[in-house]
């Protein structure tokens, strides 16, 4: 009786430990996976860049089944976890549920609109960005056709594709856009070898560069495209250095930003609609060491100019969520 | 003969298992440099220790009692069925079906239409490997397995095309009515005084597998049909002698099976996500057949077997949120218990019988 007496004097100890310690903040990864080298990675960049910043650490959890987000997000809230950053739009509904049990806590999700007092909900303008990796892929083009390949197929991706299209045809009219979906369930977010194949389909339809917005599939999608010698474009995270010269740029949406500025505001962090476009910084197209010699000066200059033009709203670039349609693409 | 005493059969084999799987659960955690103690500590206060815990540890517990049910009534017609997982996912169909499209006056009533219509549609799903394996000798095994990959596919296709609401990202139904929201054990047992938490999932549904329990156990060893089932299970040609159809049984058993199975989306689908999401199941139909070998395909031992499994699963997200042990590891010790309590079985058993027969021959 004693030891299970004092037995359960540790399990107690324990549970408190664990209860009364957080004060941190903490971030949600969605089933993808925490190193997808794509949207999640960069949700994790930007929460390790605030750790090594301001020498705090937050907690984080990388869900295993949908049962797992409400539970999470609950356990998170009652341990005192705060602001709680999830990185994905599958969270919204369960957010919808817990947001108004923890009116204290401040919540913020990523690539969804959930209306409740306590929550920031950041959406980035994917098809400004996208317009500008589109022009670039257009100039780097011989073949006149491109390609992109999406993950899974819904408004959201298709929103990418279409910025993409209007890019590509802004600079060339005469420019054929196969797009094609890797699936339309959220396995198509981890699923490099059907992204592979799906490249191969587009080379052989005359494609010569191709851009993956499509999380974990994408990186199968640059493998196939460095080793058949056509050029790709990353999302998310700049990808540029997964095959240094082959990969024309990165369309960048800068999830670490959103990550790292809501754990830097803190508890009580200013809620609503916060959008991450041109205009603040949050997409944009990576040019580093690894691209450099694939970016020329006029490709530079024009992409550049795009995007001060899309920055004060002279060139409108369509986003496909607006009318659930796309003037460039028909899917 | 038996060859060594009911209990041991029954407790000594499981736990000596359970205790195997843990040692080597507890090698790996020390492999990747975590303390073994404080994280077995963490997984039974995080499972057990609160109501909170014992909320989602029953939940996760409903699934596999459904599941293992399932597994274990066709197991007594010797019939291997692991297409629980499909049949899970089309009776979550079913529910979604009568919860979105019935407008009920009150929660009981959709409840019994509920799992009506979940069970309705897990039968059906297992109804045409049953036939096939009744009439054309098609192995249950593999059609019961591929059907698994066409659920998948069928719900796939229905909630991205047919049932997912306008302007929607998410393949998943709209969300069910408040009206036929099911209570949860807080609900349910805080007008007789007793504080559970408000958080956890688990809910009414605990009870309707508990009855089912009492069922298949009423069925299996107190009715005709029941001992039809058991007899065509132990002998195939006995049972044909004495004027048992084969072919009834099977197709009975499987039904019954896949009914079962299907019920299982009463807890997930109408108790906790209150609407269909892909991959709902999330493994469920496959622990059935792990809970259902470590129960010895009895009501009981499918009861045990369920609660320890949903301990796992439980202290296994406590493990994911409070640790660094990553998640992958976390399915590992998982699958070790799996591995230990279900497919090597055997690996305790045999040496277990002989050192039982060796001491009996010592007292003779």
């Amino acid at each position: 009786m004693t030891v299970m007496k004092s037995l359960m004097g540790a399990v107690a100890a324990v549970a408190l430990s664990a209860g009364a310690a957080l004060a941190e903040p903490a971030l949600i990864f969605d089933l993808g996976g925490k190193f997808d080298k794509s949207f999640n990675e960069a949700a994790f960049t930007g929460a390790q860049r605030w750790a090594e910043e301001t020498g705090n650490s937050f907690r984080e959890i990388e869900l295993q089944s949908e049962a797992q987000r409400e539970q999470a997000l609950r356990r998170f809230a009652e341990a005192g976890a705060n602001p709680i950053v999830m990185a994905g739009f599958a969270f919204g509904d369960a957010l919808g549920q817990v947001a108004g049990d923890y009116p204290d806590t401040s919540f913020v999700i990523i690539d969804m609109v959930v209306d409740a007092p306590n929550v920031r909900s950041v959406v980035f303008n994917e098809h400004e960005g996208s317009y500008l990796v589109g022009m670039l892929a257009a100039k780097a083009s011989k073949s006149g056709t491109v390609g992109f390949i999406g993950g899974m197929d819904i408004p959201l991706i298709r929103k990418f594709a279409c910025g993409y299209a209007e890019g590509v045809k802004a600079v060339n009219p005469d420019a054929t856009v196969i797009a094609n979906m890797t699936g339309t369930t959220p396995a198509a977010w981890n699923d490099p070898v059907k992204g592979s194949e799906l490249t191969k389909a587009q080379i052989s339809q005359g494609a010569d560069v191709v851009y993956a917005a499509a999380g974990g599939t994408g990186v199968g999608v640059l493998q196939t495209a460095a080793d058949e010698g056509i050029l790709s474009i990353g999302v998310d995270s700049n990808q540029n250095h997964l095959h240094p010269g082959k990969v024309l740029t990165s369309m960048l949406k800068r999830v670490d930003n959103a990550v790292f500025e809501a754990f830097q505001d803190g508890p009580g962090l200013e809620t609503g609609f916060s959008v991450m476009g041109l205009s603040n910084g949050g997409v944009g197209f990576a040019v580093d060491d690894n691209n450099a010699p694939l970016i020329t000066a006029e490709m530079q200059a024009a992409a550049d100019e795009a995007a001060t033009k899309i920055a004060t709203g002279e060139i409108k670039v369509h986003d496909y969520m607006s009318d659930d349609s796309c003037p460039a693409l028909s899917f | 003969m038996d060859k060594m005493p009911k209990w041991a059969d029954v407790v000594l084999i499981p736990l000596i298992s359970l205790l195997l799987a843990a040692v080597l659960s507890a090698l790996v955690i020390l492999g990747i440099g975590e303390d073994p103690v404080a994280a077995v500590n963490l997984m039974v206060s995080g499972a057990l220790g609160s109501t909170y815990g014992w909320g989602y540890t029953l939940y996760y517990a409903t699934n596999f009692l459904f599941t293992g049910l399932a597994v274990s009534v066709a197991f007594h017609a010797r019939l291997f069925n692991i297409g629980g997982e499909g049949q899970a996912m089309l009776g979550g169909l079913g529910v979604a079906i009568m919860c979105l499209y019935i407008d009920w006056p009150h929660w009981s009533l959709a409840l019994i239409f509920a799992s009506l219509g979940a069970a309705l549609f897990g039968a059906a799903w297992a109804s045409i490997p049953a036939y096939l394996q009744a009439k054309r000798g098609s192995h249950i095994v593999i059609t019961t397995i591929m059907f698994n990959f066409i659920a998948a596919a069928v719900l796939n296709y229905v909630l991205v095309n047919l049932m997912r609401p306008e302007g929607s990202m998410d393949p998943a139904t709209a969300r069910f009515p408040e009206t036929v929201h099911l209570p949860s054990l807080h609900e349910i047992l805080a007008p007789i005084g007793i504080e559970f938490s408000k958080a956890a999932p688990a809910n009414v549904s605990f009870i309707v597998a508990l009855v089912a329990c009492v069922a298949v156990w009423l069925l299996i060893w107190r009715t005709k049909l029941g001992y039809e089932i058991r007899a065509y299970g132990n002998s195939e040609h006995g049972a044909l002698y004495a004027g048992i159809s084969p072919v009834k049984i099977t197709i009975i058993a499987m039904l019954i099976s896949g009914g079962l199975a299907g019920m299982m989306a009463t807890n997930n689908v109408m108790g906790e996500a209150e609407r269909l999401v892909l991959n709902s199941t999330e493994g469920a139909g496959f622990i059935g057949i792990a809970v259902a070998l470590m129960g010895r395909s009895h009501p009981f031992g499918v009861f045990l077997a369920a609660i320890l499994f949903g301990f796992l699963y439980q202290g296994g997200a406590e493990l994911a949120l409070w640790t660094s042990i990553p998640r992958e590891l976390i399915v590992v010790i998982q699958a070790l218990v799996i591995l230990f309590t279900g497919a090597l079985d055997n690996m305790v058993r045999s040496p277990l019988e002989k050192l039982f027969l060796a001491m009996r021959r010592e007292k003779a």
